[in-house]
């Protein structure tokens, strides 16, 4: 008996702590939500110092992960980083306030053909953060054929050597190029033979990871995966078998921007930290950490020469030529989430 | 019923979190609209008829396949190693039990995630399997791997229920049987398995529950590529937001598992019960 006294003693005092720790912090606080994976979180302490204010971070794995937080509400966000499409659907669903950009000077420093773009065409709600491409990283070793088309995916040799990516959009858009489609058809003819593509695909597949996909790559247990540009980087820099190929029937250009949602109850703040990652500095080390790339040329010139001249990077503009940026599907998204259903429960 | 004072916060506590939310589930499942927005919504089975197409009556097939498959298991490993267990002596039993247990003291994704060193293809057992002068095996994401996961982590609610029924049993019983000339199989059969139907129906109830609504082994150990029903009700939670159709599923598993219990709890008919059973 008294033993559990002294349990629930010690309980309490513990709860009592916690909770007195979390009312002695006065500082102001904004909850920032991005990727997994995403930032290299000394920048945040960095943030915390120079500032005197509170981060809460917390991540998300998929642009429709993050979208269907957003809607269900309960947790107030203060900065998000989504992708160009689903910013396009956020602003046409009023989620997102405009900002104000004498709070965020440094957007001065981001270069040109980052702004303006179709999903946020007056820059009125979202600030660049990353941007990248879609390709097929692979382990030289264990690929003899040349990777230069989306159909390696489909080929046989490589049974249970292929990983593709969890995340619907991404999926359905390889299967889409491969056919030679559009990745933004609205046709649902084509859509259809994407799935089944997919289906036909999933025997193959050794795996549909998020960002497990860097342990098993790096660690040579598979052969080739999709991956984001910024991923192949930071897998390259562990394991120097990997290669990285933008297949030959073009692939996805996308950009991760930095928004502020509506539910936000410190906007100024929010603007202070989305000023502080766009400060060439800042920008540079994070995109060292992480390995992806940055719109701030100031910063391109802060990082070390590898990345800097890293072609998966920072491909050459001839080979982005033949890329697509996402549109938000809009009343067909219905279709995509029945694709990937059907994809995902087939066997 | 008269009931005690003391009793009130139980029950309040069980109206908020057990009662309540069962029925928003209820509530949800027999409506359609946008999730966010109450005043959409419209009665209807719509989510009941979706269901019953052959994707999802597929999924449910296979999650229950598997979750079966893993309880007999559990049942086969499990019920001598509590028989085992019960028949030590007292410290020793305690030990044993102690060191059952304290696995279960991790976290449970821990433990989930740790079988991908040792599974994977340059993993601890390919390592071994290699080195004997084999080719490597391919352990990782398939559905023994995500079989594997769920006899590892519910093998232990399998073994606890089995064994405190078996050291309850009157060893004066199995001594009578012996006196009467039953050999150890006969005794095995006609005392102590009866006897312990309780702890077993319990294992069952407390393995297959679980098992069959889990989505995180299928996750981890099955690459996100042998989808069960508990991953398809996750994706419409977090991924979709169309929790009308997420909440339905739910209900069609629930009613499931119920008709399961259902079914076991008739063995137990004829039984006292008590002795550790759930239901």
């Amino acid at each position: 008996m008294k033993r559990i006294k002294s349990i629930v003693l010690l309980l309490l005092v513990l709860i009592m702590g916690t909770m007195a720790t979390g009312c002695g912090d006065k500082r102001p606080t904004i909850n920032v939500y991005n990727w997994g994976d995403y930032i290299d979180t000394s920048i945040i302490k960095d943030f915390e110092e120079e500032y005197n204010i509170k981060v809460n971070y917390s991540t998300f794995a998929t642009n429709e992960d993050m979208y269907v937080k957003l809607k269900q509400g309960g947790t107030s966000y203060d900065v998000l980083f989504p992708s160009d499409y689903m910013i396009e659907r956020m602003i046409s669903e009023d989620m997102l306030v405009k900002l104000d950009k004498n709070n965020i000077s440094n957007i001065k420093n981001v270069e040109e053909k980052f702004l303006g773009l179709d999903f946020d065409p007056n820059d009125e709600y979202s600030v660049p953060y990353m941007w990248g491409t879609v390709g097929i990283i692979y382990n030289k070793k264990m690929v003899d054929d040349k990777v230069d088309s989306w159909d390696i995916l489909w080929n046989e040799k490589y049974k249970n050597q292929i990983i593709m990516l969890y995340s619907q959009r991404d999926s359905i858009a390889v299967a889409l190029k491969k056919l030679g489609y559009s990745m933004n058809t609205r046709d649902i003819k084509e859509l259809e033979e994407a799935k089944q593509e997919l289906i036909n695909q999933k025997p193959l597949v050794y795996a549909y990871l998020g960002d497990e996909v860097k342990d098993v790559m790096i660690g040579g247990e598979a052969a080739l995966a999709v991956v984001w540009s910024g991923d192949a980087v930071a897998m390259i820099r562990e394991n120097p078998d990997l290669e990285y190929a933008i297949p030959k029937e073009g692939t996805n250009l996308w950009f991760d921007n930095m928004v502020i949602p509506k539910s936000t109850k410190n906007k100024e703040v929010a603007e202070k930290f989305i000023n502080f990652m766009c400060r060439p500095d800042i920008a540079a080390k994070n995109a060292d950490y992480i390995g992806y790339s940055t719109p701030i040329p100031e910063a391109v010139k802060l990082l070390p020469e590898d990345i800097r001249n890293s072609k998966v990077a920072y491909p050459e503009n001839e080979k982005i030529e033949n890329t697509e940026i996402f549109k938000d599907p809009k009343d067909i998204i219905q279709v995509y989430d029945k694709i990937w259903t059907d994809v995902t429960s087939e066997q | 019923m008269k009931m005690k004072r003391t009793s009130y916060p139980y029950i309040l506590w069980m109206g908020i979190f057990i009662v309540i939310p069962l029925f928003l589930i209820l509530f949800f499942s027999i409506t359609t609209g946008d999730s966010q927005n109450i005043s959409t919504f419209k009665f209807s089975l719509d989510n009941f008829k979706r269901f019953f197409t052959p994707v999802y009556l597929k999924v449910l097939g296979r999650s229950v396949n598997l979750a079966l498959i893993s309880t007999v298991i559990c049942l086969i490993l499990g019920y001598p190693m509590a028989m085992i267990i019960s028949k030590e002596k007292i410290k020793k039993r305690n030990m044993m039990i102690l060191m059952f247990v304290i696995p279960m003291w991790m976290n449970f994704l821990l433990r989930t995630y740790a079988w991908l060193t040792l599974l994977g293809k340059n993993g601890f057992v390919n390592y071994i399997v290699t080195k004997l002068g084999f080719q490597p095996l391919n352990l990782m994401y398939n559905d023994k791997a995500v079989l594997l996961g769920m006899v590892y982590n519910f093998l232990p609610f399998m073994v606890l229920p089995i064994y405190s029924v078996l050291i309850k049993i009157d060893k004066s019983l199995i001594e009578a049987a012996e006196d009467l000339g039953a050999n150890k199989l006969k005794v095995f059969m006609k005392v102590i398995l009866p006897l312990s139907v309780p702890g077993i129906i319990t294992g069952i109830t407390m393995v297959f529950i679980p098992a069959v609504s889990t989505f995180v082994i299928s996750r981890l150990l099955g690459g996100n590529k042998y989808t069960l029903i508990g991953n398809v009700v996750e994706q419409q939670f977090l991924w979709t937001g169309d929790w009308h159709f997420g909440s339905s599923m739910s209900i069609i598993l629930m009613i499931f598992i119920l008709i399961t219990m259902a079914i076991t709890s008739k063995f137990d008919k004829d039984k006292e019960g008590g002795g550790g059973g759930l239901w």
